[in-house]
């Protein structure tokens, strides 16, 4: 057998938002092999949630994970509503659907930002994430805070969407939208993106079928599926948007669901800001005086995919049993088919396409003794083994041209 | 509607090992059957009748060691909870990862959370205990009196 | 001037380490680095190895499992370092106290210098914490 290269990807790289680490056995310039170890991150969130009443579970699901902290508490509510028989009012739906809107909008900036910085475009990232600013003052608007906006409850949401905040959040979108354009146009039309991303990391459907991968990684592979329009809940039957999909199911197509979603996400949130004013003001909340017994199945679609939880009631203040399903937790696991023969410098591009979320799956591995004889490249080589490819690809097309 | 057919035709099929039906509305129901029958089971949603494995969940109560699957029907919007209760004092299961990748973490964290032993199961690792606590530590397991 | 101040007195570099954290604090501390709030202007920057850093910032509760690895990049920080321990989970353990994989809040595992509360902190309140310490130290 000839020697394989061990290469940790991360741990802690600069402007990766977490540390992970994946081992990528590498023979030459091949990756062959991938392995990741979890734990790392495990808060016994589940047990946890056993020791608290429903109305303090939502703080807990909110910091499962900060960049979706809308979607956990969507889908925990959901699973509770269903255990209750409640029906929630309108305008509660609306302002549900506009923070989960809003969130997916900030969340896939955000990925456009770290993959423009997977690829050496790091002009991208910082542009990605100045747009991104102004959806988190929306929040801080609407919610009082950034991130975790604790705006759920059981039968309703905590806090109104006045009227006096609409023109406010009208006129973000319209910026967003431009910037979407802009960003768009900057991904869609460049050449050497075309050549970094396509045909990169492709899952087929059968792969996407097998592992159960949901969300973009899904739909990027022609798997049209989408809970907000499978299993509607909230405002999303009562207004007009489309699934986005795309057939080929490499990096490019992920990124263009992505992207197009963002449109689909501004005209979500621009139906219901016209649908709320049709409620009335501070109709938010409806009076729920107890969980009965019974098993309930929430679901709600977080910016990377189906979040599911299940709760188990017996009647008392708090679950017999509260199981979490994260998206990324299906959707790591397709790295093994993603990654497994590409080169190194498209692997970063591969793991980054999934948007992985280690805090929701579990936290990923550190590992610091390599065994001698094998090389190492920390994650600042591999992406600058990434940045040297794209650069390498543009000098191509400018001597071309 | 489509559910309905969903379920008489899965009747059909599993006759004997059903063991109860509980239908919430049409989009969510819970079957429960025979443990013995799990492979076969989930074989038919899988590869017949077009269901997508989501995870499962398991629990420790005073009937036993229980676990439900939860396979969705995309197109309907169906969530179907197979429902299995196994053994308190030995839980053991046919595992489903030879079948679809997709349950091949969750069957390594029920196994390390509750103790649960997945047969055939392609490689019973431990996936989240690593470090945080030790071997034959159950951290869901409960205590009945 | 101390030998100590003397090292802070420059650019400083700063390490960031995620325990069992939710990802928002991780989130700000990047966000700090973006245009709204550039922290680069004033030299700080987010390097990706501990050995160059002059400020460690641990966000997240952190389990049994990071522990060692807390500990392990601890000591191979040069020293002297300024920990900052960020958001309510680096602070105390926050919501995951009660965990049964919780390992005590950063401050009972390594030395802190500094506590930045919020939940999570917000990108100025981060930046303040850092001016803070500096100038305090
Ligand atoms: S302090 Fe809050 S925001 Fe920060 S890691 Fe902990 S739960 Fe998340």
């Amino acid at each position: 057998m000839s020697k394989k290269t061990l290469i940790p990807i991360g741990p802690y790289h600069p402007l990766q938002e977490e540390p992970e680490l994946f081992k990528l056995y590498c023979d030459g310039e091949i990756v062959k092999d991938i392995k990741w170890e979890t734990g790392y991150n495990h808060r016994g969130i589940e047990k946890l949630s056993e020791s608290k009443t429903y109305e303090q579970i939502f703080f807990l699901v909110e910091r499962i994970c900060g960049i979706c902290s809308n979607s956990h508490p969507f889908a925990f509510a959901n699973a509770v509503e269903e255990i209750a028989d409640i029906e929630i009012t309108n305008r509660a739906k609306y302002i549900r659907s506009i923070i989960g809107e809003l969130e997916r909008l900030h969340s896939h900036l955000l990925w456009v930002g770290l993959a423009g910085h997977f690829l050496g475009y790091n002009t991208v990232f910082m542009w990605a994430w100045k747009y991104r600013e102004p959806v988190l003052d929306l929040f801080e608007m609407i919610s009082g805070n950034r991130n975790s906006y604790a705006m759920f409850r059981v039968g309703g949401v905590r806090r109104d969407i006045e009227a006096i905040k609409i023109p406010a959040i009208h006129k973000v979108l319209d910026d967003i939208k431009k910037k979407t354009d802009l960003l768009t146009g900057a991904i869609m039309d460049d050449p050497v993106i075309h050549a970094r991303t396509k045909g990169v990391g492709i899952l087929t459907k059968q792969d996407i079928i097998d592992y159960g991968a949901v969300g973009p990684t899904a739909r990027a592979s022609g798997v049209a599926i989408d809970v907000r329009k499978d299993d509607p809940y909230a405002a999303y039957p009562l207004v007009n948007w489309k699934v986005i999909t795309a057939e080929s199911g490499d990096v490019f197509a992920k990124a263009e669901v992505r992207l197009l979603e963002m449109y689909e996400s501004i005209s979500i949130i621009e139906q219901c800001l016209d649908g709320l004013n049709k409620e009335k003001e501070g109709d938010i909340t409806i009076k729920v005086k107890e969980i009965p017994e019974g098993i309930g199945n929430g679901r709600a679609e977080a910016p990377r995919g189906e979040v599911f939880h299940f709760v188990q009631s017996d009647g008392s203040s708090s679950p017999v049993r509260h199981k979490i399903r994260a998206p990324s937790y299906v959707n790591i696991a397709t790295f093994k088919k993603s990654c497994i023969g590409q080169t190194i410098a498209d692997a970063t591009i591969s793991l980054a396409a999934v948007d992985p979320c280690y805090c929701c799956t579990e936290r990923m591995a550190v590992a610091y003794d390599i065994n001698s004889g094998e090389r190492i490249m920390n994650a600042n080589e591999l992406i600058n083994e990434s940045a040297k490819k794209t650069n390498e690809i543009k000098n191509t097309f400018n001597s071309q041209i | 509607m489509d559910s309905e057919l969903t379920i008489e035709k899965f009747k059909e099929e599993f006759k004997s090992d059903i063991l109860e039906i509980r239908v919430k509305n049409q989009k969510r129901m819970i079957i429960t059957v025979n443990p013995d029958s799990i492979v076969n089971v989930a074989e038919y949603l899988y590869r017949i009748a077009g269901f997508r494995f989501i995870i499962a969940s398991a629990l420790h109560t005073k009937r036993g060691f229980e676990i439900h699957y939860h396979f969705s029907k995309d197109i309907s919007g169906l969530i179907l909870n197979v429902h299995v209760v196994l053994d308190r004092s030995n839980p053991q299961i046919a595992s489903l990862s030879n079948m679809f990748n997709a349950s091949n973490w969750i069957e390594r964290e029920m196994h390390e959370l509750l103790g649960i032993n997945f047969l055939n199961h392609p490689n019973q690792e431990k996936l989240i205990s690593e470090g945080n606590w030790a071997e034959g530590v159950y951290p869901l397991r409960k205590e009945f009196k | 001037m101390g030998f100590k101040n003397y090292c802070f007195k420059k650019s400083l570099w700063v390490f960031h380490f995620g325990g069992a954290s939710c990802n928002n604090c991780d989130i700000e501390i990047l966000d700090c680095l973006t245009p709204r709030h550039d922290l680069e202007r004033f030299g700080i920057l987010l390097v990706g190895s501990i050995r160059h850093a002059d400020v460690l910032l641990v966000n997240g509760s952190i389990n049994t499992r990071d522990k060692e690895r807390l500990i392990e990049v601890y000591n191979q920080a040069p020293k002297p370092i300024l920990v900052v321990a960020i958001g309510a989970c680096g602070c105390t353990g926050g919501y995951f106290t009660e965990s049964y994989t919780f390992a005590g809040p950063v401050d009972k595992i390594i030395p802190v210098n500094a506590y930045v509360p919020g939940c999570p902190p917000k990108p100025e309140a981060i930046i303040a914490g850092i001016i803070k310490l500096v100038q305090n130290s």
